[in-house]
């Protein structure tokens, strides 16, 4: 067991991924992600990674690409308008069924925005970020444990279904320090990838690694094994956690950040006697929507927390099937709501809401 | 013990992350639950620069610290943005020799040190938050003295290792000040 120690999300992201055997790291800085590139920058020399600070984001999630088609363990890391230029690259990943980590440490936007804190890349990183039908999977920490666990996380799922993984945080959890409890060192190398690119040794036949299909009934064919996959994916990795809602009338559904700043909120309900509690999806995608669709039989209500104007909240709704109304308390821009704002969002949907 | 809610506030380059960072190791060493939030941004060069710190015995929910019961301020523009957030009974520590007013509130507990004149005379002028860290630190009890020692080790980088011993002393004369 290692010793707890102090660090920044940001920095535990980064030592995360060296500790999980990442040696190559494709990015550079923006705010509020730019402590990943800087530790990356001092540490891979030290320990015979590389860093490699790209001349655009474009450059880095193809060299991405490259890493990941030789079977290394890869990751890029930016923020939201540098994310949006990676999603090309991304779609590709996902056309050559390669593995691959991507952290999102959110700013407000849409264009170039703000540098402050921000959930409004939901969409974009839910839906499948590029072109084409595909997804990625996508992990929201909300604290810098988890910063550090889902990092690991995220590239062995990446490995196993052979698809990009998004780290989906926001400006507050990559800048906030936290005490830490870093994983073992892990050495991916010893897991066997029987698609990687590393040279035939005129000992096996080649290895092809592509995303271009000519043929519409292969790519159709290849197109529904994806979805095959992602419907295991479903099946089995959903994540959440459940706060307070075993007696529940009101369920708060909101990760990262914001679950935080709800946790405040709902312990100062309970006080008030307000049967409030909170279903915390640590997976974006797969979305935890079982849970959901249970909590719909208990409460009156959901309120969706959010730093977006109500992105998660269609998940909600689409996973309850409308069942029961779906709230929305949100901030953007930037900004963060109090508790006392999600407090009152919670008094509101105990007596009925609005409707 | 106490939960402690603290913010630290004043000028870019006045140390305030770096005291706010001794608290955190400091609680670290305590195996105390904390969290530790900086601003980020372009008010940092030159304008104000604060952070977040939170010390408690029950997990920590959000990091962000709407209502502190302690606030530490070494500028008039911190002191005006802050005073009117701060919990009532809750303590104000300001750097009297760069705020001239003085805290209009009655229901909290204000305590003027001149921590800059004091780094000064002392010939440290730069470790004038340190100075108010110490006092607010004498004044809450938000981390044991018997951890400071070690928590600075931590937070000074080995570069700047010779710097310990100034930093302890500054500690102690603004816990004496404190009385």
């Amino acid at each position: 067991m290692q010793e707890k120690v102090l660090m920044k999300g940001n920095e535990a992201i980064a030592e995360a991924a060296i500790l999980a055997g990442c040696r190559h790291y494709l990015g550079s800085p923006i705010t509020p992600q730019t402590e990943i590139a800087a530790y990356m920058a001092k540490k891979m020399p030290k320990i015979g990674g590389t860093f490699l600070q790209d001349e655009s984001e474009i450059a880095a999630i193809n060299m991405v690409y490259g890493v990941a088609a030789t079977g290394k363990r890869a990751m890029t890391s930016s923020s939201s308008p540098g994310i949006a230029l990676k999603c090309e690259g991304i779609s590709y990943l996902a056309g050559a069924d390669l593995p691959a980590v991507i952290v999102n440490v959110q700013r407000g936007g849409p264009g170039l925005g703000g540098i402050q804190p921000s959930q409004s890349d939901y969409f974009l990183a839910t839906r499948g970020p590029g072109h084409g039908d595909f997804h990625v999977l996508v992990l929201a920490p909300a604290s810098v444990q988890e910063m550090a666990d889902l990092t690991g996380k995220a590239f062995d799922l990446a490995e196993k279904y052979r698809m990009p993984a998004m780290l989906l945080a926001d400006g507050t959890m990559g800048q906030m320090m936290e005490p830490v409890q870093l994983p073992e060192p892990r050495d991916p190398d010893t897991i066997e990838k029987d698609w990687a690119v590393t040279g035939t040794k005129c000992q096996r036949k080649h290895h092809v690694v592509n995303s271009l299909y000519l043929s519409p009934a292969e790519l159709e064919r290849l197109n529904i094994e994806r979805f095959e996959r992602y419907a295991e994916i479903e099946k089995n990795e959903c994540m959440w956690e459940a706060f307070m809602m075993e007696d529940a009338e009101v369920c708060i559904v909101s990760c990262g950040i914001t679950a935080r700043v709800s946790r405040n909120a709902i312990v100062e309900a309970r006080k008030q006697g307000i049967k409030v509690g909170m279903i915390r999806p640590i997976t974006l995608w797969p979305f935890p929507k079982a849970p959901l669709r249970k909590a719909a039989d208990q409460v009156k209500r959901f309120v969706c927390v959010e730093l977006n104007m109500g992105q998660m909240r269609e998940d909600v709704q689409l996973a309850v099937a409308c069942k029961k109304p779906v709230d929305l308390c949100f901030r953007v821009g930037g900004m963060i709501p109090s508790p006392d704002e999600v407090l009152d969002a919670i008094r509101k949907a105990n007596e009925g809401g609005n409707d | 013990m106490a939960d402690h809610q603290i913010v630290i506030a004043g000028f870019g380059g006045q140390g305030l992350l770096f005291s706010g960072k001794v608290l955190a190791y400091a609680g670290l060493i305590e195996g105390r639950e904390l969290s530790w939030l900086p601003s980020y941004g372009p008010e940092m060069r030159g304008g104000t620069a604060n952070c977040n710190v939170i010390l408690s015995d029950a997990p920590i929910g959000s990091p962000i610290v709407n209502t502190p019961n302690v606030l530490m301020v070494m500028n008039n523009p911190s002191l005006d943005k802050y005073e009117n957030a701060v919990q009532p009974g809750g303590k104000i520590f300001l750097d009297s020799t760069l705020i001239a007013r003085k805290v209009t509130r009655t229901d909290v507990e204000a305590y003027y040190v001149p921590a800059t004149k004091m780094a000064m005379d002392m010939g440290m002028p730069t470790l004038a938050n340190m100075i108010l860290l110490g006092a607010l630190i004498a004044k809450t009890g938000c981390v044991r003295e018997e951890s400071l020692a070690d928590a600075l080790h931590k937070v000074i980088p080995a570069r700047k290792a010779d710097l310990f011993d100034l930093n302890m002393q500054a500690l102690q004369a603004g816990k004496e000040f404190a009385g």
